[in-house]
């Protein structure tokens, strides 16, 4: 499971003055039943406690909220409807896809609606000449590559999570993936987004053209993580699958030398198809885990890959080599087969699985930094292991500069828990004084509202509250995440002057 | 964050300077123009207010070539820039048309246009990664920063690729930089245009280094670029006549800079009366059939018209095909670009008062009244 980080008091600052108002929780239920029923099948609607239970949080399971109800709308016309009748009761709506964002951008809201949007399943264009699909939100990531797989087309972003997310969560939260240096984020492979305001009318973001009249949109709707607008169809660019990959698996027997690679491969001009690294850590317990053959000795890994048309591939993979074994690799070894690639990124793909199977929890981060502090922070992180007393595994988008620690705790100790989680908004603040950001795809959502008010002024995150506006002017869409008010980041800075040790220390903190 | 001139820095007059202009407008409700080198002023509605110059606040602040990332302030002439990244073997991947010597990095972001490899390398927008702007309130604000991979808040740098100023003044900018392709090839194909356009997006679909086209009058030029022996084989298998490097990039920056013949043609008939229309169209839109010379850019998603039809004509051939029509340049009382829905036009109308309340800067330049 996830950790959690810190206590979201807007929300539940906005649900006790919602309490004390005139209406209690149950009113307010039976009213949005009534509303809701009108206008959705029956069992669209659900609303008893144990048929509400699954929806409590998304893949960040640590923090958990009963929505007043779940709507699961079948048609375009359901969601309008819906968006205007909960407008009109200035209830707030909490879009939902597979549920499987690691920042509890899903969590529901106590006076809200979830609005469920699973049933949006079906690929409803592949245009094999304009290498492009359309597909309903809810439509796996995966299952688009696979539907355009016979055309030698494929959906390039890739997130760790591909099997089980959606398309419109992946627009929500700007996902990446491991080859997204080469190919891009979500933003660059999306040319048009459909949905509705929380007005409940019919808006298009983007185009069929490569752009849009008038202001380009699609760059804040994409990320914005369900607090603009509900998103209900997506055109997709499709990219010709590359004839050929190979990777390679080289060892570094210090982290500095890892890390100077990982600069010196783009410095070289090499873009690689996929530039990973894990330190020693965390390939014992892959290996452990998947039995890949990884470098146990090693003090990091780094997988490089090539792709493109076989000649172009035979010389990057050389040119790759020559840096590597510049920058004093120990052990390099080329996939020979896709057998073998794929056995290659097991482990990798694998890292939060295999960490999940050497502590009872762990907490995963997801900051950015400049390729060139890879090495700074990985020390930096070695030392906070110590001064919090607890192990940490590293795994890297090195080619990216975005690094997945994962800390190791068991949540049953309070004291662990507590230590966790002043660990891990160390290493987002030590993230952003390298340069870096709080976030590199996981999104906000609730987790990192807190580490929000370090990296942004007062200002600029009035700005973009303000742009929330714009779109939702009663901030009824998804309220109370990714942009901290200023009440909440002044609480903040208060616990922030004793570093490491919180005033109050009996009060509960989540 | 992260971009410098936010941080609490030594004195920096320009910035002052320009902060207590915007101040004073406020106040006074007055307008004003932001302006870089001016080579671009002819784009999008026409000016309103008191120009604001950002050349004084120029000069690269960072420059990473192993990190990809450049930043450099507004006023800084595009020109150094680029020299600064050749002199490292990187480019900025989108190819932003210089229409002079003179024009501004802020120019380019705000203005959004990009070159002939926009379909395959992104646009301006795919490689602005953060930015500093002056609001209309006179607050220096950055979003953004200087990784790749960013979604803390909403990325409020890239929406400001293509605002032509309107959401606020541009300070400075980090920008994603690529490394020169080590190899180029152009080839030249006579064709017609539906041909053209076939053969395109049948070369689309596989896996090519394409990296531009163009077709006018009867002949498809295009551009592969990559690894040696990804170009090498590409042409071996593509056919068609090999264009000799020197003339290929002639052409190409001819293309981009809007000062080869198509384009000098169209310079001339605006001076007599006609307007360039630049349609962005699916790629796979069959031939536009409006009067007037025609050329495809883009794998056939952009096409320049050059006509003396009405707006009407343009606007509708464009939508027909899930397009839109911009009045680049010449006769603009149709308005520049094409009206949005209702929502949309609320939308846009909304961010701005969000960003710029009194309405200060580039006033109408994107839509009148907005």
């Amino acid at each position: 499971m996830n950790a959690p980080q810190d206590l979201p008091p807007d929300a539940h600052l906005e649900t006790a003055s919602l309490k004390a108002g005139t209406t209690d929780r149950a009113t307010r239920q039976a009213q949005a039943v009534a509303a809701l029923g009108a206008l959705l099948p029956a069992h669209a609607l659900l609303y008893r406690r144990e048929d509400t239970v699954p929806y409590e949080c998304d893949g960040l399971t640590a923090y958990r909220e009963t929505p007043l109800l779940v709507a699961l709308p079948e048609t375009e016309a359901q969601v309008a409807a819906v968006l205007k009748a909960c407008h009109a009761m200035d209830l707030p709506v909490v879009a939902r896809g597979a549920g499987t964002g690691l920042s509890g951008g899903a969590m529901p809201h106590a006076l809200g609606v979830t609005l469920s949007l699973a049933k949006f399943n079906k690929i409803v264009k592949v245009d094999a000449k304009a290498r492009t699909a359309t597909v309903q939100c809810g439509v796996r990531n995966l299952a688009i590559s696979e539907a355009v797989s016979s055309l030698g087309l494929y959906y390039a972003p890739d997130p760790s999570s591909q099997i089980a997310c959606t398309i419109g969560g992946n627009v929500a939260e700007n996902s990446g993936g491991v080859h997204c240096l080469k190919y891009g984020l979500t933003l660059h492979n999306v040319l048009k987004v459909r949905g509705f305001t929380i007005e409940g009318e019919a808006v298009e973001f983007g185009g069929d053209a490569l752009d849009a009249p008038g202001l380009d949109l699609l760059t804040v709707v994409v990320g914005s993580e369900g607090m603009l607008a509900v998103i209900s169809e997506v055109t997709v660019k499709l990219t010709p699958k590359p004839q050929l990959a190979r990777c390679i698996m080289a060892s570094f027997d210090d982290i500095r030398k890892a890390g100077d690679a990982v600069a010196a491969i783009i410095a070289a001009g090499i873009i690689p198809a996929g530039l990973e690294m894990m330190d020693k850590p965390m390939t014992a317990a892959v290996e452990d885990f998947v039995h890949a053959g990884y470098d146990l000795t090693a003090a990091a890994i780094l997988l490089c890959e090539s792709d493109g048309t076989p000649e172009e591939v035979a010389e990057e993979i050389d040119r790759m080599l020559d840096v590597l074994t510049g920058c004093g690799a120990t052990r390099v070894e080329v996939s020979k087969d896709e057998a073998q690639r794929m056995r290659f990124w097991s482990g990798r793909k694998n890292a939060f699985p295999a960490s999940g199977r050497i502590s009872p929890d762990y907490m995963c981060m997801d900051s950015t930094i400049p390729r060139k502090r890879l090495a700074d922070i990985l020390l930096a992180i070695a030392e906070m292991e110590k001064k919090y007393d607890l192990r940490c595994c590293n795994v890297f988008h090195a080619g990216d500069g975005n690094l997945h620690p994962l800390i190791l705790f068991d949540a049953n100790d309070p004291d662990q828990l507590h230590r966790c989680e002043q660990f891990g908004a160390d290493i987002l603040e030590t993230s952003v004084a390298l340069g870096g950001t709080v976030t590199g795809e996981h999104g906000v959502g609730i987790e990192k509202l807190s580490s929000m008010c370090v990296q942004f002024s007062p200002g600029e995150r009035e700005q973009m509250l303000a742009v929330k506006r714009a779109f939702d002017g009663r901030g009824l869409l998804n309220p109370g995440k990714v942009i901290p008010t200023l009440h909440r980041c002044a609480e903040y800075g208060k616990m922030h002057v004793k570093k490491g040790l919180l005033p109050f220390p009996e009060l509960e903190r989540f | 964050m992260a971009t410098g001139i936010n941080a609490p820095a030594a004195a920096d007059p320009a910035l002052d300077a320009l902060v207590e202009r915007v101040r004073a407008a406020r106040a006074l409700k007055a307008a004003l123009d932001i302006r870089g080198g001016g080579t671009k002023a002819f784009y999008g509605e026409a000016p309103q207010g008191e120009p604001l110059d950002l050349r004084p606040l120029a000069g690269i602040s960072s420059y990473e070539p192993s990190e990809l990332v450049v930043t450099a302030r507004a006023g800084t002439p595009l020109a150094e820039l680029e020299a600064a990244l050749a002199d490292k073997g990187q480019c900025l991947a989108f190819e932003p048309p210089r229409f002079s010597q003179a024009g501004t990095v802020g120019g380019m972001v705000a203005a959004g246009l990009s070159g002939p490899s926009r379909a395959t390398a992104g646009a301006v927008r795919d490689h602005v990664l953060g930015a500093t702007l002056l609001s209309g309130r006179a607050e220096v604000l950055s979003f953004g920063g200087q990784v790749m991979k960013n979604v803390a808040g909403y990325d409020v740098s890239r929406l400001l690729a293509g605002s032509l100023g309107t959401l606020g003044v541009i300070l400075e900018v980090s920008l994603k930089v690529l490394p020169v392709a080590p190899a180029t090839a152009t080839l030249r194909f006579e064709l017609d245009e539906a041909k053209a356009l076939d053969q395109l997006n049948a070369w689309g679909g596989q896996p090519l280094p394409l990296s531009a086209s163009a077709w006018w009058s009867g002949i498809l030029v295009l551009r592969l670029s990559g690894a040696a022996a990804a170009v090498q084989s590409a042409v071996a298998r593509l056919g068609g006549e090999v264009v000799e490097p020197p003339m290929a990039a002639g052409f190409w920056t001819g293309l981009r800079d809007q000062t080869d013949e198509f384009f000098v043609g169209a310079a001339k008939a605006v001076e007599a009366g006609a307007t360039l229309w630049r349609l962005a169209v699916p790629q796979t839109a069959p031939p536009i059939k409006t009067p007037g010379e025609h050329l495809v850019e883009w794998g056939g998603a952009q096409r320049w018209v050059v006509t003396t039809a009405p707006a009407a004509t343009l606007r509708e051939a464009a939508a027909r095909v899930g397009g839109h029509a911009t009045a680049f340049r010449g006769g603009k009382s149709a308005g520049v670009f094409a009206p949005l829905s209702p929502p949309l036009m609320r939308i846009h109308r909304d961010l701005r008062a969000a960003f710029d309340p009194d309405g200060v800067f580039n006033r109408g330049r994107l839509y009148p009244g907005m």
